[in-house]
């Protein structure tokens, strides 16, 4: 259900009419040019971003258009050599593996007995849980910045990854209870024929054949943390354990006139999410539709 | 399955669950009837006061108009723009693959790093006025951000950069559940391509469609990351959400009051959530669990 089609369909050898196709052709250029159009726009600030890390103040503000002439290396290079952004870069894929680390055992076992057994409440806690879709961390940060403090979780890392992994729970549990179902009941017959236990069941069939949904959770709950920007902005109050987006942001208000630092520090935070959506860009977006899109 | 074997499946979940989630909603419940900075005890109840306060504040108001013009603009604009796209990507164009990845990049790019560089390229004499003025437009430059007429319709062409990938991917996925042969037998019948795509198309996808519009709705009246890193609401409260509003009030430690409104931005969703479930997503949904 997930996976999108993309192949290109094969030409069809037989169509029929000449008039027809050579309508079909025109419509096709005005795809492309729709196409190309929409592709301009969402590339230009990336590239904008991008160019104007290479190019000086100056620059910047008299021909903002075009290639950098010279080419500056100077920005990309001092921040590159700066302990502080490592540090961020450290800080913010430590802190989105902790909140995979913790989500995926605590959806999946929930979302294995949601889906593969019945009792009493199910319908409940399920309902529970998908609730939590409708409250995203940015609405209820006030209440859980106390509940924060109040657990003496301000400035540590666990502070960020456990709450991201909480909200995690709705999307990662809606989306493994179909998969979970769809596992044939035979097995799960047959396993306990064997003498294999829920557990055993759980850990040696299950996880195995959930692998897919799984990479899915991870990816999506990576995604999410690594760009998450409030709750770290409240919870890290020690610049060293800022991360990559309050980074950007502290940048953007600090160096407000140095724009092309701003700019090259910008395209450097891109780069790891960019570089991770090249690699799992199916479990991104196979992971985002499939609660929404039916079989 | 013996009950204590589910407990134990169930509790880490529950437990992370009701911790960071359930509790401190519940908790901002009891806050929002109160008068308090955060750090002295609470005593000081003032019942519903909070909440009327929040409804005659015309700051509050317009942050909420705002959220209402968001949520109109991406139904009447962005769902349309990104079934036009997923319509042609789901077409015969060639490298649609390639089109697919770079459409939906902008979405996997964090808030801060959109709202600044198009803060960058929105700002006086920046790169859109720049590329303006070349072709000869340069009479037509706004002060995108900064002119309060203008800031909410360039914040919404921000919110849609970012976001209509989502929604086309969502399409998409809804397009190709919709089997090829019905619009062949369509055309073979006379339809024009026009017809094909509102009598055929268009009502086998009115699922997807209404999830898209679902998801839309209920991220604009929680709109909040993309809003405060481009224009912190502003400038004089022009682009202010609610949940911009909501941070505003924070800021100022006004935590039993800022409770209060997290609580009617909970509220709202609740309430479109299940109004939407009843009257639109009733059949769509069932068995997927996307609404509670």
């Amino acid at each position: 259900m997930a996976e999108l089609e993309l192949h290109d369909a094969p030409l069809e050898t037989d169509e029929p009419i000449p008039t027809t196709r050579r309508r079909w052709r025109i419509d096709r250029l005005a795809l492309y040019v729709v196409a190309m159009f929409v592709l301009g726009i969402i590339v230009l600030p990336i590239s904008f971003s991008v160019l104007g890390g290479f190019r000086s103040n100056k620059q910047l503000v008299e021909s903002p258009v075009g290639l950098p002439d010279p080419w500056v290396f100077e920005n990309y290079t001092s921040i590159l050599s700066s302990w502080s952004f490592w540090r961020q870069v450290w800080n913010s894929t430590f802190i989105a593996l902790l909140a995979a680390f913790v989500v995926l055992p605590a959806a999946s076992m929930a979302a294995f007995v949601i889906s593969r057994y019945s009792f009493r409440g199910r319908e409940l806690v399920y309902g529970l849980f998908t609730l939590g879709l409708l409250f995203p961390a940015a609405v209820a940060i006030l209440p859980l910045f106390i509940t924060l403090r109040q657990a003496g979780l301000l400035s540590n890392p666990l502070g960020v990854a456990l709450p991201q992994a909480a909200f995690g729970l709705p999307i990662a549990i809606v989306i493994m209870r179909p998969f979970f179902r769809a596992i044939p009941q035979e097995i799960q017959d047959a396993a306990a024929i064997d003498g294999c236990g829920p557990m055993r069941f759980y850990w040696s069939i299950m996880l195995p054949l959930s692998r897919p949904v799984l990479s899915t959770i991870a990816v999506i709950t990576i995604v999410g943390s690594w760009n998450s920007f409030l709750l770290p902005l409240l919870v890290l109050i020690d610049p060293n354990e800022h991360t990559v987006p309050i980074g950007v942001n502290n940048i953007s208000s600090q160096y407000s006139t140095d724009f092309a630092r701003v700019l090259a520090y910008t395209t450097l935070s891109m780069v790891p999410a960019l570089i991770f959506y090249a690699i799992a860009e199916r479990q991104i977006i196979g992971g985002l539709t499939a609660g929404a899109v039916r079989e | 399955m013996p009950w204590p074997m589910i407990v134990v499946f169930l509790a880490p979940a529950l437990i992370l669950y009701s911790v960071f989630v359930l509790y401190p909603i519940a908790q901002s419940m009891r806050y929002s009837l109160y008068d308090w900075n955060g750090l002295e005890s609470l005593d000081n109840f003032v019942g519903l006061d909070n909440f009327r306060r929040a409804f005659s504040d015309e700051v509050f108001t317009d942050a909420l108009k705002h959220n209402m013009i968001l949520i109109t603009l991406s139904v009447v604009l962005q769902i349309p723009f990104a079934l036009g796209l997923a319509m042609l990507l789901n077409s015969r164009i060639k490298g649609r693959a390639v089109l697919r990845t770079l459409f939906f990049a902008p979405y996997v790019l964090s808030e801060v790093v959109t709202g600044v560089v198009w803060r960058q390229m929105l700002r006086p004499n920046g790169l859109l006025d720049e590329m303006m003025t070349s072709v000869g437009l340069g009479a037509h430059t706004q002060g995108w951000l900064s002119d309060p007429d203008v800031v909410l319709y360039a914040l919404f062409f921000v919110i849609s950069w970012k976001y209509f990938g989502f929604h086309m991917v969502l399409l998409l996925a809804g397009l190709q559940q919709v089997p090829k042969e019905l619009g062949e037998a369509a055309s073979i019948d006379g339809a024009t391509a026009w017809q094909e795509f509102r009598y055929v198309t268009l009502p086998l996808l009115g699922p997807t469609i209404r999830v898209s519009v679902f998801l839309s709705i209920i991220g604009a009246l929680q709109l909040f990351d993309i809003v405060w890193v481009t224009t912190k609401g502003g400038p004089i409260g022009a682009s202010s959400t609610m949940a911009t509003y909501l941070y505003d009030q924070f800021r100022k430690s006004l935590f039993g009051y800022a409770s209060a409104v997290s609580i009617v931005i909970f509220t709202l969703s609740l309430v479109v959530a299940l109004l939407y479930q009843r009257f639109a997503l009733r059949r769509d949904l069932q068995g997927t669990g996307l609404v509670g």
